[in-house]
């Protein structure tokens, strides 16, 4: 067994089923030391990639959720400003002044530590997941890339920072804005797609092990299908996780039983009220009869 | 540089050289990369093991750089390693200009490529019978070859009271307030920062506060006309427009398309108005002629607007949809657009005709992209848009 086969078994027995594309990008990205830059419609598992990594790796997971407006506060360091003004006045009472107070007060001691400088500051290499860094703005796209080729951050009042372990870093992207190609050109790139019908099989049976295979099937073969109509949001993997336990809970052995409850059940898969309005019962109850 | 490498086995120099030719073969095919994934790609390889679906899947991990090259990868990796290569390379399109670094050489493809193709008008039968007789407008892709004057169409008072239109609406986009706080003397939340920092020297009193407060950050306009034939009717306000919005506002950029995209901002800010329209009638070559707006906004969208164009930008296009070119074309260059985050107008002269309905194919393509669909036919038109660009 090679050792990026190795990794792909070891993701299925933490529930993640991941095609060989994906399985050998994060061998790679392990093996180089370079950030994986993974790109697919929203509910592909591009998250879920990151959270199977750290359970694999037995490593902590640090999360970075990017969105319009975030800024080095939020995203690298602040300082405790509350207990920077109570330590002011109780130096100032003991008498201390001046450059020993000013020392003290930009210290670790004071220094939140926000996602990014949390990631390199761990005695252990975690996994650090970027999420959504499409949803950030360029400037902090920039900032980005000088720490993911350095490891370092710097703090005028204390210094530089070098990293004490190279984090794992895992970027996802929806594809909503085109990324610089600074970016791009720094990670590894895997695409990832909705799953083939065999691996989503795989899937559901991983993560719903008490479903009877045949409605296992129905439901695979029903989602790849509303998948190929035209709708505004297609539904991804988690949505036909939702799906399939609605449908366990309710107690349905097969699809094509009751249109009222397999229309009912299809909240959990379509998001939008067109959607809704375009999948009516009838084309619900052909498209379960053609994965029956 | 296949040859090179494979077809000589007794002087193969070796899986390095090879991995080497394979990454010019990618280059050649359009894909960007550099020394560096050269470098990578070696070490990939290094780390893995050498059976044939290990190199792609590492080979493709390296290389591809966005969905595109994802999707085109398997086909030029077949290409180069599985001998089938000659017959197949040729198959695969020219350099695509989407990759192209130089937009020079990027300019001319789209053109050059499509020279004995037919077109086919987008406005159908449809579209034709409903206009009836009246004012009927057909996309030709004729380039017009006499050399047009532009400075009979456009006169010097034309380009002042545009400037001045120009300037207004420059100011109506202007204000974008950004996300970010920056240091302000005046403004409406603390920046506890700077105020521990001041505070040190008072003993921990916070006497004197810092403020910081979210800036107004300039929106850069992107102007695009169309010089087509049925644009002509217009050309005057329009490409008075264009010179005045260049004058009011250094950092505006401004595009002539027709059958080729030019881009003609550095020509229209010469200090003398005339001189101006007399250099871009030097670069607008076929003004006047036949319309291939698909191609020309898609052109822009992966030159240009890849440099120019990011969330806070308005992209302004002047043009009446007519295409001679299927309406696939543009709803791709469109959507292609739309990804860059900038905000979309689109003005067209026509739309303010009583019972009009956009039924160009093209235009009817173009619409879901839209931020802002208004009618701009003469000056005082696109003086009047002022109130509704401040609702942007």
């Amino acid at each position: 067994m090679t050792q990026w086969t190795k990794l792909q078994a070891d993701l299925a027995a933490q529930d993640y089923v991941a095609a060989p594309d994906l399985a050998m990008a994060l061998h790679l990205s392990l093996a180089l030391g370079r950030p994986l830059l993974l790109e697919g419609a929203a509910g592909v598992g591009k998250t879920e990639v990151a959270r199977a990594l750290a359970a694999v790796k037995d490593c902590e997971l640090i999360r970075l959720q990017c969105y319009e407006g975030l800024d080095a506060a939020q995203a690298i360091y602040e300082w405790n400003y509350q207990r920077q003004l109570l330590a002011i006045r109780a130096h100032a009472e003991a008498g201390e002044t001046g450059p020993t107070v000013e020392a003290r007060l930009f210290s670790e001691e004071y220094l939140l530590e926000r996602p990014l400088l949390r990631a390199i500051r761990q005695p252990a290499p975690p996994v650090l997941l970027i999420d959504e860094i499409d949803r950030a703005d360029e400037e902090f796209e920039a900032y980005l890339l000088e720490v993911l080729s350095d490891f370092q951050i710097t703090i005028p009042e204390m210094g530089t920072l070098a990293a004490v372990s190279r984090p794992m870093v895992i970027l996802t992207s929806n594809g909503t804005r085109d990324l610089s190609d600074a970016l791009r050109r720094r990670c590894l790139y895997p695409h990832v797609d909705y799953p083939d019908p065999a691996t989503e099989l795989a899937i559901l049976q991983a993560r719903r092990p008490g479903l009877p295979d045949k409605l296992a099937a129905q439901i695979v073969g029903f989602v790849q299908s509303l998948r190929k109509e035209e709708l505004e949001k297609k539904p991804g993997i988690a949505e036909m996780l939702d799906f399939a336990a609605a449908l366990g809970g309710l107690g349905i052995a097969d699809l094509t039983d009751d249109p009222a409850v397999l229309h009912a059940a299809l909240a959990t898969l379509l998001k939008t009220q067109a959607d809704r309005a375009n999948v009516t019962t009838e084309v619900a109850q052909r498209l379960a009869g053609r994965a029956a | 540089m296949k040859g090179a490498v494979t077809r000589f086995a007794a002087r193969d120099d070796g899986p390095m050289a090879r991995v080497i030719g394979f990454m010019a073969h990618l280059r050649a095919n359009g894909f960007r990369l550099g020394v560096a994934e050269t470098d990578l790609a070696l070490a990939a390889l290094a780390a893995t093991q050498p059976d044939e679906a290990t190199l792609r899947s590492a080979l493709k991990v390296v290389c591809c750089g966005s969905a595109e090259d994802w999707a085109r990868f398997d086909a030029v990796f077949d290409s180069f390693w599985r001998n089938g290569g000659r017959v197949r390379t040729k198959a695969v399109p020219a350099p695509n200009p989407q990759h192209s670094r130089n937009t020079l050489s990027a300019a001319g493809q789209e053109t050059a490529g499509s020279g004995g193709r037919p077109h086919t008008p987008d406005t159908g039968a449809g579209a034709e019978s409903e206009s009836g007789g009246k004012g009927r407008l057909v996309a030709s892709t004729l380039q017009n070859l006499a050399k047009r004057d532009l400075r009979e169409i456009v006169s010097a008072d034309d380009i002042r009271a545009a400037e001045r239109v120009a300037l207004q609406i420059g100011a109506a986009l202007r204000d974008r307030r950004s996300r970010r706080a920056k240091a302000a003397r005046r403004g409406p939340k603390l920046d506890l920062r700077r105020t521990i920092r001041a505070s040190l020297a008072s003993g921990g009193e916070p006497l004197r506060l810092a403020r910081k407060r979210r800036p107004d950050r300039p929106v850069r306009i992107v102007a695009l006309v169309d010089g087509s034939g049925s644009m002509t009717l217009y050309a005057r306000p329009f490409l008075a427009f264009l010179a005045g919005l260049m004058r009011a506002d250094p950092a505006a950029d401004a595009y002539l398309f027709h059958t080729r995209l030019v881009r003609v901002t550095e020509a229209l800010r010469d200090e003398d108005p005339l001189r101006a329209l007399n250099r871009i009638t030097l670069l607008a070559d076929g003004f006047g002629g036949g319309s291939r707006i698909g191609a020309a906004l898609m052109q822009f969208a992966t030159t240009h607007a890849r440099r120019s164009v990011n969330g806070r930008s308005v992209v302004m296009i002047l043009s009446d949809g007519y295409d001679s070119a299927p309406s696939d074309d543009l709803a791709r260059a469109m959507a292609r657009l739309a990804r860059r985050g900038c905000r979309i107008i689109w003005l067209n002269p026509m739309k303010g005709w009583r019972d009009y309905a956009p039924i160009a194919a093209g235009m009817a393509a173009a619409l879901p992209f839209l931020d802002l669909f208004a009618p701009a036919a003469k000056l005082e038109d696109l003086a009047a848009l002022e109130t509704e660009l401040h609702h942007l």
